[in-house]
């Protein structure tokens, strides 16, 4: 697959010192959506600023569909769209006045029919004479999504388009980032909702402190990271653990004992140690494994992040 | 050239103008009714004549004048703040645009504006004074280059400002005495000898006696001169607008 999206070595560091982002290489696939992760404050919204051209960067330099987004800007820039974190709509206007606005600013000469493809499809066509102000806060953040694909763009850029928007809502942004990732836009969104990134990304980087940790695939990061446990639930619970079991990982939990073991490696040794439970008489129950899940990776990498920064400061 | 861009933002912009006609043309027109109350029949009525010129008449192009570049200033500042003001500059920055397109679409809106503007004064002063308009092309012209430069001086203003006093501070400190300063209700040759010599580092001074020499063909410096110093000042704000954008001075992180 293609590069839709290539950043290369990109900096950025605020006037007062602020070191935003260090040296970020990234590259996008065409078609595919990727999910950024990261805390507040890791350089996520930095990061895509400085892509989309709000923001310049110290250095680096960053190709949106082969186009250098400084030199060739206006090739670059037309194939983008972006949906901001915040809510930023004019609020006296229309929805179809501003979502016109929108596409004309991008060059598009006026098509009505494909604008109300795009407010139909995020379910705002019946509100497109209603001033902006009038809508509730997920319609408008919906009214800015549309802005967003008023232009037809190959890339969508989401940052946090969930922050703060109802089950429901979220399950509906889910629906149509599916449907555009079937008609071929690219997908880019950060957020630190994990769930989110689970549910819809195909690949996910992971980002902190202004640089990117990892991207991989998602299932493969889940695989590669995934620290599965077995819970063996005994009939009768142990106190200690017997001797001949001491060379498992075993920890005693509540009514049993919890077994942990990594996936990637060639023996997980529960075999071993279903057989050895036996040997030493213990009687179970029930078993049941559980995989970690992209929360408990994303929390241990950045944790992890924080641990080598802190030693950098003591040496 | 992103033409349909510039069409986008005008528009947008124009929309705005629209949604408060009442507002944008009212003001204007009551003022200028109170300008002539005042100063062209009660006050007027006891003053000579100026140049030759019945008082009533000769402040008409003062008082367009007044009101265009206030309303120009203000239009184009108030039109470039408030995106920046509630956030929807992101999308101008993130856009295929060029700072050229932005600068024509904002401010030809503004201008547009202060033109209607100055055409209602013009309008309403008939009602109260016999005009003949000597130079009618050359008053258009100064008209329109007046309401440009303003509009990118309010431009200028409007990226500049980081909030809404900031916003009225210039137009209130610099512009309105300028204006008022520049031989809006006056003729220069009127002052005291010490005056005359200050008032000529005014750069209004020159843009209003061009505009009233337009009307009755006296004026208080040479038309050239006038029209030297309006493309000058109008040259002195592209220049800036052009390194605001080059260096994204107050927009652009």
């Amino acid at each position: 697959m293609i590069n839709i999206v290539e950043v290369r070595r990109l900096t950025k560091t605020f006037d007062g010192g602020f070191e935003a982002l260090k040296s970020v290489n990234l590259d996008i696939k065409s078609g595919e959506i990727i999910a950024l992760l990261g805390p507040n404050g890791a350089g996520k919204t930095t990061l895509i600023s400085t892509i989309c051209g709000i923001m310049r960067g110290t250095s680096g330099t960053v190709t949106i569909g082969g186009h250098d987004t400084i030199t060739a800007y206006r090739s670059a820039r037309s194939l983008v769209g972006l949906v901001p974190q915040e809510i930023a709509l004019e609020p006296f206007e229309k929805v179809i006045n501003t979502v016109r606005f929108s596409r004309g600013l991008f060059g598009k000469s006026p098509n009505d029919a494909y604008l109300k493809k795009v407010l139909e499809s995020l379910s705002l066509w019946d509100k497109k004479d209603s001033k902006i102000m009038t809508l509730s806060g997920g319609m408008k953040r919906r009214v800015l999504i549309a802005k967003a694909l008023a232009h037809e763009p190959r890339v969508l850029f989401l940052d946090e388009p969930t922050a703060g928007v109802d089950v429901e809502l979220r399950k509906d942004m889910w629906q149509v980032v599916a449907q555009l990732k079937k008609d071929g836009v690219t997908i880019i969104l950060t957020t630190h909702y994990i769930e989110e990134a689970e549910a819809i990304a195909d690949r996910v980087g992971v980002i902190a402190k202004g640089e990117i940790l990892l991207v991989e695939n998602k299932a493969d990061l889940i695989t590669r990271m995934g620290q599965k446990t077995l819970k063996i639930d005994l009939a009768e619970s142990v106190k200690t653990i017997p001797k001949a079991l001491s060379k498992y990982n075993l920890t005693i939990e509540a009514n049993g004992l919890l077994y942990a073991y990594d996936t990637a490696e060639d023996r997980t040794g529960i075999t071993g140690l279903l057989a050895d439970l036996k040997k030493v008489g213990l009687k179970m129950i029930d078993i049941h494994t559980r995989q970690s899940s992209l929360e408990e990776i994303f929390v241990s990498l950045v944790s992890d992040k924080d641990m080598s920064v802190n030693k950098e400061d003591v040496a | 050239m992103n033409y349909q861009a510039i069409r986008s933002i005008y528009t947008f912009e124009m929309a705005r103008f629209f949604r408060t006609l009442m507002q944008s043309f009212i003001s204007p027109v009551i003022s200028t009714v109170l300008y002539f109350v005042v100063f062209g029949t009660a006050i007027g009525s006891r003053m000579e004549s100026v140049d030759g010129i019945g008082y009533g008449e000769f402040i008409v192009p003062g008082l367009i004048m007044l009101s265009v570049m206030t309303q120009a200033t203000s239009n184009a500042s108030f039109g470039i703040y408030f995106p920046k003001f509630i956030g929807t500059i992101y999308e101008l920055l993130s856009a295929p645009v060029s700072f050229l397109e932005i600068t024509v679409g904002y401010v030809g809106a503004a201008a547009t504006k202060a033109m209607f503007i100055g055409i209602i004064i013009l309008a309403t002063s008939f009602l109260f004074v016999d005009l003949t308009i000597q130079h009618p092309f050359a008053m258009i012209a100064f008209l329109t280059l007046t309401c440009l430069s303003f509009s990118l001086l309010g431009f200028i203003i409007g990226i500049w400002a980081g909030n809404f006093e900031q916003l009225q501070l210039i137009p209130l400190l610099i512009i309105t005495p300028l204006v008022f300063l520049g031989g809006s209700f006056y003729s220069v040759t009127m002052l005291p000898p010490i005056w005359q010599t200050i008032t000529m580092f005014n750069p209004v001074v020159y843009l209003i006696s061009g505009f009233r020499w337009s009307f009755f063909g006296t004026a208080d410096v040479p038309i050239g001169l006038s029209l030297m110093a309006i493309a000058l000042f109008t040259a002195v704000c592209l220049g800036i607008i052009a390194w605001i954008f080059k260096t994204g001075w107050r927009i652009r992180q």
